[in-house]
Parts: structure tokens; sequence; C-alpha cells
């Protein structure tokens, strides 16, 4: 992973998100998105409403690939992609991007303002919006990529999947890199959709906590540059994948998939658990999703393993909390300092030792990020600060 | 990149003119022609009674082709990793949304919430049949059939076993139809592996090249599964219906193609 860029409600490049994780300063606000938004808190990116896109981009329009075009151009990972594709050629880059809802939010707002005839407004008939491929399909032409291109959407999971696809491209010489990420944007459906479901709080989330209540919605973009050999940036080591085969929108009860998913990601690095340093949890503050968790990383990890979920610092960013906590794992591993739990102040009892609330500095050589999602699909990547660590 | 090898040892096809495989596969050849009526949307029988009437289209139609698709391999779907492959997802779940959110938001329904999911199909199979392989989900606009056929390809490569792809589309609702086109109901899927199953239909070579030619679909074949998102499919599935040795083009972006070379053995038939 020799490059990396973030745009997240806690910081809008890797310096500034540095910043707010080592002050411990919350991007979460209260809920000002829509109309009439609903009493919660959000992690919503300052200033995406200004963004221009460049005008050969302009079909590709609307917020969330705003967000995106704000993400390449953040931590200069526009340079750093456009150095590889002409180091590698246009088509030996695959493009493996992640997204739940992907550009949803312009076909509510054409639901929103159509014409007295039933018809969409004009400015927003444009097809690449009101299809899901839309981030894929924005990504690629602003980066001039000709080779694999494709969009994950398995929920929550979607953007650490990504990772495993492209490392199983460039394995097999489909490719000789790969620029892998998320993003996914705040729009009715999920402010609305989590809402019905009863998984939305009115306060700020408080994970592993143990009067938590409940979720905070946010939206982030993230990219990472994935190449065979690099000076700098952490390795990823091994992925797991796996499902939960129990409910589209409840995790298994004893965390089946995702201790298959911590397990098989130890195994395809060939390691033990005994010598991960930190593990970001998937950690939404949802009721179910943090006990769960919060038991199987007591009953599989050792006392000294440091875990903890930044989500009281972004939010749950969900398409895109996959390369956003990838991110965050990385920044650890490169200067030391492993966030804490922001917002929790009583740990669950389900909690062992490994669950931290305040920030820890100390050395990580091996992590993991872990992100589950609906639909029971689960997904841990496995990150080591050299090939063997 | 060196060409790579698979088999591909299970088949399912469905749209309403051609509801499965045995139907669809001499139409495809040309040898017959489609079910004039069209068939009532198949039921998804792995899924629990209420379940099962509430479920949306594309449940319906992914649940299909999968459970014949590995009836065909002669596999046990829980030990089956799998690629979903849909280019918008359950369009009529989107119109249910948009118009909810445009009059009134808190009244969503929670349950057509969650299965707005893009893998909503393949969590109700993974549900259903207690798989804990993984699955995944994914779009490339027009190109989902290739990228969802080269995923599958490329994880029984890389972890050395049998894959399930299950591809699928249903139609536009509401005033989303007048700007995405699909129409209809297309589902097809296959089990692909490195190696030969009980009773393999063909063995495919593949590999990706730049290009942007694309094998077309014969005329009729188009007429009959109309303009379903996933028409994309249907030279693939001509190819393994014809059951003569072929080399299609399958698109993979504006400019990368996925060349399979489609090899018929002794004994192998479609």
């Amino acid at each position: 992973m020799t490059g990396q860029s973030i745009a997240c409600a806690a910081g809008i490049g890797t310096p500034a998100l540095s910043v707010a994780l080592r002050e411990r300063l919350s991007g979460l606000r209260p809920n000002d998105f829509g109309e009439s938004p609903l009493p919660t808190w959000i992690g919503r990116v300052a200033g995406v409403e200004a963004v221009e896109l460049p005008g050969h981009l302009a079909a590709w329009d609307c917020r969330n690939n705003r967000l995106a075009w704000l993400a390449l151009n953040s931590d200069g990972f526009l340079e750093l992609a456009m150095n590889a594709r002409e180091r590698y050629g246009p088509d030996r880059v695959a493009l493996v991007v992640g997204t739940s809802t992907s550009s949803i939010g312009a076909t509510e707002e054409a639901y929103r303002t159509l014409l007295p005839d039933g018809q969409f407004p004009e400015d927003l008939r444009r097809p690449i919006v009101h299809t899901p491929h839309s981030l894929g399909d924005f990504v690629r032409a602003a980066l001039g990529l000709q080779g694999i291109v494709v969009t994950v959407g398995t929920a929550c999971s979607s953007s650490a999947k990504v990772f495993a696809q492209a490392e199983r491209f460039i394995r097999l010489g489909l490719a000789d890199a790969a620029i892998v990420g998320g993003v996914d944007t705040l729009c009715g459906s999920v402010l609305f959709g989590f809402n019905s479901l009863e998984l939305v709080s009115s306060e700020p989330c408080r994970p592993f906590d143990r009067s938590r209540r409940g979720i905070n919605l946010g939206e982030a973009g993230g990219f990472a540059l994935l190449e065979r050999s690099g000076e700098r940036g952490p390795w990823l080591l091994g992925y797991g994948e796996s499902s939960d085969a129990h409910h589209m929108s409840s995790p298994h009860p004893h965390g089946t998939g995702a201790r298959l998913a911590m397990k098989n990601a130890l195994e395809r690095a060939g390691l033990t658990s005994n010598v991960i340093d930190y593990i970001n949890l998937h950690g939404t503050a949802s009721l179910k999703n943090d006990e769960v968790e919060a038991r199987l990383v007591t009953s599989m990890f050792p006392a000294w393993t440091l875990a903890s979920s930044t989500k009281g610092w972004t939010g749950h960013t969900l398409g895109a909390a996959g390369v956003v906590e990838a991110t965050i794992t990385s920044l650890a591993m490169e200067t030391g300092l492993v966030p804490g739990t922001l917002n929790a102040q009583h740990l669950d009892p389900a909690c062992g030792p490994q669950i931290r609330i305040e920030n820890t500095v100390t050395d990580v050589r091996f992590a993991i990020s872990n992100s589950f999602g609906f639909g029971g699909s689960n997904c841990s990547l496995l990150f080591g600060r050299s090939p063997q660590g | 990149m060196v060409p790579r090898t698979a088999f591909v040892n299970g088949v399912a096809f469905w749209s309403s003119r051609l509801p499965g495989w045995d139907i669809a596969a001499p139409v495809l050849r040309g040898e017959a022609t489609a079910l004039e009526q069209v068939a009532p949307r198949p039921s998804p029988t792995l899924l629990a009674p209420t379940e099962r009437r509430r479920a949306p289209d594309t449940v319906s139609i992914a649940l299909e082709v999968a459970v014949r698709a590995c009836e065909k391999a002669n596999v046990d779907p829980k030990q089956l990793p799998s690629v979903f492959a849909s280019t918008d997802g359950d369009l009529a779940i989107n119109d249910y949304m948009c118009e909810t959110l445009a009059r009134t938001p808190t009244l969503i329904s929670p349950i057509r919430f969650h299965n707005s999911v893009h893998n909503a199909a393949a969590g109700y199979w993974s549900i259903g049949t207690g798989c804990h392989e993984p699955y995944t989900a994914l779009t490339a606009y027009q190109d989902t059939f290739g990228e969802g056929l080269l995923e599958a390809l490329s994880q029984a490569a890389c972890d050395d076993r049998a894959v399930l792809l299950v591809a699928y589309d249903i139609e536009a609702r509401g005033p989303l139809a007048a700007i995405v086109p699909s129409r209809g109901i297309v589902g097809a899927g296959v089990v692909v592996s490195p190696h030969a199953g009980t009773n393999p239909l063909a063995r495919v070579c593949w590999r990706t090249t730049r290009g942007t030619h694309r094998t077309e679909t014969l005329a009729r074949n188009g007429e009959v599964v109309g303009s379903n998102s996933m028409a994309s499919c249907l030279p693939f599935f001509e190819a393994l219906a014809r059951a003569t040795r072929r080399t299609i083009h399958v698109g993979l972006s504006p400019a990368l193609l996925l060349e399979l070379d489609i090899d018929f053995l002794a004994g192998m038939h479609g």
C-alpha cells in the first residue's frame, strides 16, 4: 500500500486526520443534512457542496462523485495515481472501488424535483449518476484508466473487500498495480433507512459503551495505491472474507462469520493472533455489533492486543468504512499513535482488556482492520509494517 | 498475462420467455423458438414461506439461477464462494425508496431498506443455503457481466476451487424507468472451477486483452430477451449452448476485453 488519501468528517487529508486522532477531535455534529433532519449526529464532510468537478467530468457531477474528487485530490493522491498510470500503463492499473449507496442521492433529488409530467429535471437526466457503478466510472474517467474497472457493493464491507479483489488481480498478473478505495455520501436512503431499523442514535455515538444507543451515519472517501513492492506504506499480508448466513441486517449472535474473517486473514498471512498489536474494530455503536465483536476479540486475541473503534471520529461511513479504517490502521503503524475509542466512557462488560478508550503510543508491527456489513458480509484486512512484519 | 483454464461445471439461465436452461439452450442455438407466453416469476424455494412471498424480484431470480447452476454442477452450494453481478440491483426498490423519501421519509419500510443493498440477493443466498463462504456483489455498468465472470474466474484460479457466478437484472419502475432502460427479468449463472466436475459443459481458456470489439449476440436472441441490462451475458451463454469451439470477447471496461476460448471435449454437452 504505497499511497493513500482520505476525506472524512475528522479531516481532509491524512495530516488533518492524524491531528484529529491525536487531539481526540471528533468530526461528528448535530444532523443538519436535508430539509427535515432527524434528531441524530452525523459525520458530514465540510465543503462537499462547493466542490467543482473539472469540465470534462461534469457528466458525473453529484455529491458522491464530488466527495470522490475531494478524496482524489487530498494527500497528493491524484499525482501518485497518474504516476502509476504512466509507469505501468493505463490498462495495467486495475480500479476496484466500493460503495453502499453510490450516487443514489442524485436519484433522490430527481424524485424530489420531478417535473409536472413526471420526468426527471433536465440536469439530472444523466443515466450514469443513477446507477451504482457511477463511482467506478467516474474515477476511471478522472484518472484516465483503461484496465479492469469494477464497483463492489457489499454494504459496509465494500471498501475492505476491494483490497482482497485487487490483491487477486495483481497476484494473477491481470494488473501490475491497483487503485482501490471507497466513497459513500450522506443521503436520505441511509439516514431514514437506518432510522427505520431503529439503529440511529440521537446522541454522538459511543462505540462499546455499556449505554450506547446506536450509530451515527457519516460520509467519507478514500483511496489507496497497491503495488507488488514499494519503499513506503504497510504491506497487505492477508485478508479474510466470510458470510454470516444469519440475517440481512443483524449480525450472527455468536459472530460466526466475523470470527471466520479474522481467522482467514491470520491464516493467509501465516500469523497467529499472538502477534497482532492493534485491531481497528467495526464497532458501529449498535447494541448487537459491539457486543458480538467485543466477545470475539476477548476470545481470540491476547490481553496485550490493543483494539478500538474510531467511529466516534468519523461516524459510520458505510461503504467507505473499509478504506477509511485501513488508512487509520496504516497511520497507527506509521506513527505509533494508536487511537482509542472516542466518546466511550464506561465499557460494555463484554469488552476484554484489549478494547481501549484512551489513545496509546506503541510500536505497531501487525494490525487488523474489521469491516462487517448488511447481508452478513464480513472482511478483515491484515497489514504488516514490512513483507515479513 | 499467461492464459488460464477453467471448466464450466454448471449452467443456469432464466428470462420470462426462456425460463430455464433446458428451454433456453435450443433457442440460444437457433434450433427452437422462445415461449410465446411469459412465464411467472420463479419462487425462491430456498427461503422460508413468509420471506418467499415478499422476496424482491432480484432475490427471486438470483436464487433461482444459483440453485439450478449448483444442481447442474452437482455441487453443494454451502461449499462455494459466490459472485453476484447486477448492473443496477433492485430498481423497483430504488423507485420505492426515492418516492417514499420525496413524500414521507419517516415511513420508509425497514425491510425494503435492508433489501435495497446491492448485496441483498447474495445475502439471502448465504442465509438460504447456510453458506459461510465469502460472496461478493458488484457492478460495472455495461460491463457488469464481464467483470462478474472475471471475478469468478480469478477467485477460482487464486484459490484453486469452484466458484458460483450469478448475474441478473430486472425492470426499471416509476420515473427512473425513463432514465434506466432495463426491461424484463434476466438471470444467468455458472459454476466455474480449475477442475472438471462430474458433468462439465465446457473448458474455457481465458485472458484479458486490449480492445473495444465485443462479440455480439444473435439478433433473434436479443429480441427474445429485450433491453434488459444483463442481455450482455447472451454471447457467452450462446457459446455454451452451441457446444462448438469458439472464441468470444466480453467487455470489462471501455478499453479492455475478456477473451474466452471456449472448447468442448468428447462427452461434454451444453
